[in-house]
């Protein structure tokens, strides 16, 4: 079960700002998903592999052959902050 | 018997870029970006929009298997990529494409020199990854209202060499810089010229207290101060009665320190997982292969040089230590004495290459061939020699008329000979002395030699004529 | 609703431009919500252009609607969410490229559940997009705005895709024609991931030869997706009205508790339908189906969490006021994502967290194979299966978006078809109440040519396709 500090933390990890309503709001939803999928730990997987793609698919290249860029104007279209060609982000600390 | 007396322990992650790539690792951008505008070689892909998926670049896996037997490491025959979750405003997928379980190589070591005779470094693991784009801060990181990002260098292939944690002190550790480099550009996948090339992230810790990890190093130089820093950095807080934190800090380059970054961002859990857009790579009979294709790496040709050209253990470690440098002395050693090649390349040329902060590239080989080929036949003197090297470096021409214009060529025995019999008319006092005992008397008659022929005698005949007409 | 033989033909004797315009003005008239983004300068200056230049390709001139989640150059692609409202791709996506090559003509970009995380087109942050059939009614989900263009006749065809059902859930509650394909038939390069081991494009038409013809057109390899297969294959060539011989496997656990009696009835009658025009049934067991919800959404939130991390508000999308970069990427992604997205993200994110990861992610990948296997086994005895597309038809809006579990619940038959990355196809098959039903036909890998038959002779044989709900 998911705690409210729990929850702070995944928040967190997820870098999704969590309001303390939003906190109220979401334990109970998240906690009935997790009471759900309880139902995983029925199943018998012991020696059984996990599929992480569904295709045995292996092996997949391109060569080493440049292609088109987009121009810089196109790289910077769709960024809500720019400056100098550079796109602009906040301060790291 | 080195004693650490610190219980300094270094280890290090090297991101070593293969520049020498066309194309970034995961799409078709060019890697030539060094000298365009910021964003202006970027595709969806290395820009992270929305919908865009990774291919991985052939010739980034071979070099990736290339860099692994070069150090000595074992070679998996199934490899993968994993996502590291992790936020940086340089990463703009919000996860870099890395590898985690199942690395491409692992378990090798190279030797160094070591503070007390050879020392070999274990090479935990070289795995393959995508290289962030680039952050720009006004002033420093912490002061910084802002940050500016340029993504032509994300998706660049990179390759983060781990090692063991097996220095001792920070010369090591730029020991251990200077020959990985080295190996890697024996590979031909790598220009360390270029900047951004290579970039450290060191752990360090001391008296067996918790390692700080200090990122942000982009030269073995850097690495050296930072290490040496943050040693005094833990010793203080030693002295002080503390205790060293596990932390991440940034080396400011500028100032020399490092800075913590202690933040909430500490608490990382990456969330690993295999990369559902690429496919594992079954690689078998890869590295076998391209082992038949490796060039000769630094060691051997060492070893070579000494056995092939008869040249000194500590010459042959010199010239090899750079690539460049390598191929240089045996270009010029194919057409000249390779011994004296030796002396002339690693004891003048390099000093005065150094002096100028030059390479090896400013030097044409067939001057070098032409100086020792003057010298070995003695038309010019070793100062002349020399003085053909700084003139070539400082203002171009040739050899031969550098020769002619200054006049270097070693002028003829009877004209030595006359000019020895007047400087000893012309010094009575300095012979007297000479005479009476004083050995350092003949000095001044043979620098009165050299005036009167400008310095084209060769001092030591010169030393010889005087002798035998005071004898 | 017309076809696309239909409208050729019209666009022979007519203009293409004519057509586009026609659709244009319904979709500008409809009280749906089938689309965000309607793209009526660029799909008339398009249509023009073919009727002047002529085109050759196999769509020439024909109108198609595009779910909001796929990459068109200069087309706004917002995946119904705030967080990307008036982001504009500078690149289309490789199935866009097909199309526009085939001659087709983006009409515009179709609602959806936020990010494809949904199964009612409830939790767009455009509102909800109506049933043609009950307005009052969700058109079901995630495409729910190409099911419902199509059934409304807004667009005679559209591209959707299904993660968990996304294509057969809205086909089934919208009485339209929708497919899932083989993982890996279609190039998911422009595909705006939700989870990507899982996810497929798929067409929606109002007839199974519609399907197919757009099909033909945007499957294929395409180097750019490292997960896309290289074979050839001419789907259309496979309509034939002829199930002779062929063995139906009817897996009991899609007929489970839960199941609506009509629903159910309605499938099995047209199970007896085919097997009247020669094919053979036989009961089939897949013991693993009960886990396969839990699975699925464990799987797919882990992939999303990590999907959804570039959405910062640096390259694109929107940006809240700045603060230091950790709490302004927090900021933007609370005040741009929606309540179902960020409660996805968050159980994705704690399901691969440390100490928790063996737990949930790789305890859902390992049932992952033993679904895999109970295909495998079934497909050695059977060329296709048939069940219900959905449990029940089409619910009220706003009934079930307040209980995730129940919504869960909803796609407890066709999650299993993306965990094992089989084909599967959505036909109605029947009516409830005045709500179309639809069974899904499920093939092997690569054997869409079976699904498509046995889905074009159900049609041939029968008029559910050709009823329309009123005023389409
Ligand atoms: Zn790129």
């Amino acid at each position: 079960m998911i705690g409210k500090k729990d929850l702070e933390h995944i928040g967190w990890l997820a870098r999704i700002e969590l309001s303390d309503e939003d906190k109220e709001k979401y334990t109970p939803k998240l906690n009935s998903v997790l009471d759900y999928f309880s139902e995983l730990d029925k199943a018998e997987t012991e020696g059984v592999e996990p599929t992480y793609h569904v295709l045995p698919m292996s092996n997949v290249f391109r060569e080493d052959v440049p292609t088109a860029s987009l121009s810089q104007e196109e790289a910077l279209s769709n960024a809500p902050k720019n400056q100098h060609g550079f796109i602009k982000a906040p301060r790291m600390m | 018997m080195y004693e650490n007396p610190d219980g300094v322990m270094i280890g290090l992650e090297v991101h070593v870029q293969l520049n020498k790539l066309k194309t970034k690792v995961f799409c078709g951008c060019s890697t030539d970006y060094h000298n365009d505008p910021p964003n202006s070689h970027v595709c969806p892909v290395c820009l992270g929009l929305p919908g865009s998926l990774p291919v991985i670049n052939r010739k980034a896996v071979e070099a990736a298997i290339k860099i692994g037997l070069a150090l000595n490491c074992k070679v998996e025959e199934h490899t993968q990529f994993y996502r590291k979750n992790y936020y940086y405003p340089d990463l703009p997928k919000g996860f870099q494409i890395t590898q985690y379980d199942f690395p491409i190589s692992s378990g090798g070591y190279i030797t160094i020199e070591g503070e007390d005779g050879e020392l070999k470094v274990g090479i935990t693991r070289a795995h393959m990854e995508e290289d962030p784009g680039r952050l720009v801060h006004e002033g420093t990181i912490d002061k910084s209202k802002y940050t500016l990002i340029d993504y032509n260098r994300s998706g660049m292939a990179l390759i983060e060499i781990v090692s063991d944690p097996d220095m001792r002190s920070p010369k090591e550790a730029r020991r251990y810089l200077d020959k990985l480099r080295n190996i890697v550009e024996y590979l031909d996948i790598f220009d360390g010229d270029l900047e951004g090339a290579l970039r450290v992230d060191a752990n360090i810790s001391i008296m067996g207290g918790q390692r700080a990890e200090i990122k942000n190093i982009s030269s073995h130089k850097g690495a050296e101060r930072a290490l040496l820093f943050e040693i005094v950095r833990q010793k203080n807080v030693l002295r002080r009665g503390g205790v060293v934190v596990q932390e991440t800090r940034h080396f400011d380059e500028a100032r020399e320190i490092t800075i913590s970054m202690r933040s909430k961002e500490e608490a990382h859990d990456y969330r690993y997982f295999p990369e559902p857009d690429l496919v594992p790579l079954k690689i078998s009979g890869w590295a076998p292969a391209i082992k038949a294709t490796l060039p000769e790496l630094p060691d051997a040709r060492r070893m070579r040089f000494v056995e092939q050209y008869g040249i000194t253990d500590d010459h042959a470690k010199a010239l090899t230590s750079e690539l460049k440098l390598a191929i240089f002395y045996e270009d010029v050693a194919k057409k000249a004495d390779p011994k004296m090649a030796a002396v002339w390349v690693c004891d003048v040329l390099k000093g005065e290459l150094n002096y100028r902060d030059l390479t090896v590239d400013a030097f044409k080989k067939e001057n070098m061939q032409k100086i020792i080929e003057l010298l070995a036949s003695k038309k010019i003197t070793e100062d002349g020699a020399v003085d053909i090297i700084r003139t070539l470096l400082d203002k171009g021409g040739s050899p031969d008329e550098i020769v002619k214009e200054k006049g270097l060529l070693k002028v003829e025995g009877d004209i030595v000979a006359t000019a020895a019999e007047e400087a000893i008319k012309e010094n009575q006092q300095a012979v007297a002395d000479f005479r009476a005992g004083k050995e350092k008397a003949l000095n001044s008659l043979v620098g009165a030699v050299m005036k009167k022929t400008k310095g084209r005698a060769d001092a030591r005949t010169a030393r010889e004529m005087l002798l035998e007409k005071l004898g | 609703m017309a076809t696309i033989n239909e409208l050729r033909e019209r666009i022979h004797a007519d203009s293409s431009e004519e057509i586009v315009a026609e659709y244009l003005e319904k979709i500008e008239k409809s009280k749906l919500n089938a689309f965000i983004t309607v793209s009526k300068e660029s799909a008339l200056l398009q249509a023009r252009e073919i009727d002047s230049k002529g085109h050759e390709g196999p769509l020439a001139g024909i109108p198609i609607a595009i779910k909001d989640n796929i990459s068109t150059k200069g087309i706004q692609t917002t995946c119904a969410s705030k967080i990307l409202t008036g982001y504009v791709p500078p690149y289309d996506a490789h199935v866009i490229e097909k199309l526009k090559a085939a001659g087709a003509i983006i009409i515009g970009k179709t609602n959806m559940d936020e990010f494809a995380m949904g199964s009612s087109t409830e939790t767009s942050f455009y509102g909800p997009t109506l049933n043609p059939w009950d307005t009052k009614r969700v058109p079901g989900g995630s495409s729910g705005g190409s099911a419902a263009a199509v059934a409304g006749g807004e667009a005679p065809v559209s591209l959707g895709s299904d993660t968990g059902g996304s294509v057969r859930c809205p086909a089934s509650f919208c009485g339209v024609v929708g497919l899932k394909p083989t993982y890996g038939v279609i190039s998911r390069y422009g595909l705006i991931s939700y989870a990507n081991s899982l996810e497929q494009i798929g067409p929606f038409g109002s007839c199974v030869r519609d399907v197919a013809t757009i099909f033909d057109v945007i499957a294929g390899h395409d180097p750019r997706d490292s997960t896309s297969v290289n074979r050839e294959a001419n789907y259309s060539s496979a309509l034939k009205n002829d199930v002779k011989g062929m063995k139906i496997g009817i897996p009991q656990e899609y007929f489970g508790e839960g199941t609506d009696k009509n629903v159910e009835r309605s499938v099995r009658d047209a199970i007896n339908t085919l097997e009247g025009l020669g094919a053979t049934t036989i009961d089939i067991k897949m013991p693993n189906t009960k886990y396969a919800l839990s699975a699925y959404y464990v799987i797919a939130m882990s992939e999303a969490s990590s999907n959804l991390a570039r959405f910062d508000g640096m390259r694109y999308g929107l940006r809240t006021e700045d603060s230091d970069w950790h709490t302004t990427f927090s900021q933007v992604r609370a005040a741009g994502f929606g309540d179902e997205v960020k409660r996805r993200i968050l159980l994705g994110t704690y399901a691969l967290s440390a100490g928790y990861h063996d737990k949930y992610y790789l305890k859902a990948l390992k049932i992952r194979t033993l679904i895999k296997q109970d295909f495998e086994r079934a497909f050695a005895d059977v060329d296709v299966l048939i069940a219900p597309t959905m449990p029940y038809p089409a619910f009220k809006i706003g009934e079930k978006i307040d209980d995730p579990i129940s919504l869960f619940l909803s796609d407890v038959d066709t999650v299993p078809v993306n965990l094992a990355g089989v084909p599967s196809i959505s036909v109605p098959c029947g009516f409830t109440n005045g709500l179309p039903i639809g069974m899904q036909i499920i093939g092997k890998h690569f054997d869409e040519a079976s699904i498509l038959r046995a889905a074009f002779a159900f049609e041939e044989n029968t008029d559910f396709h050709t009823r329309q709900p009123e005023g389409s």
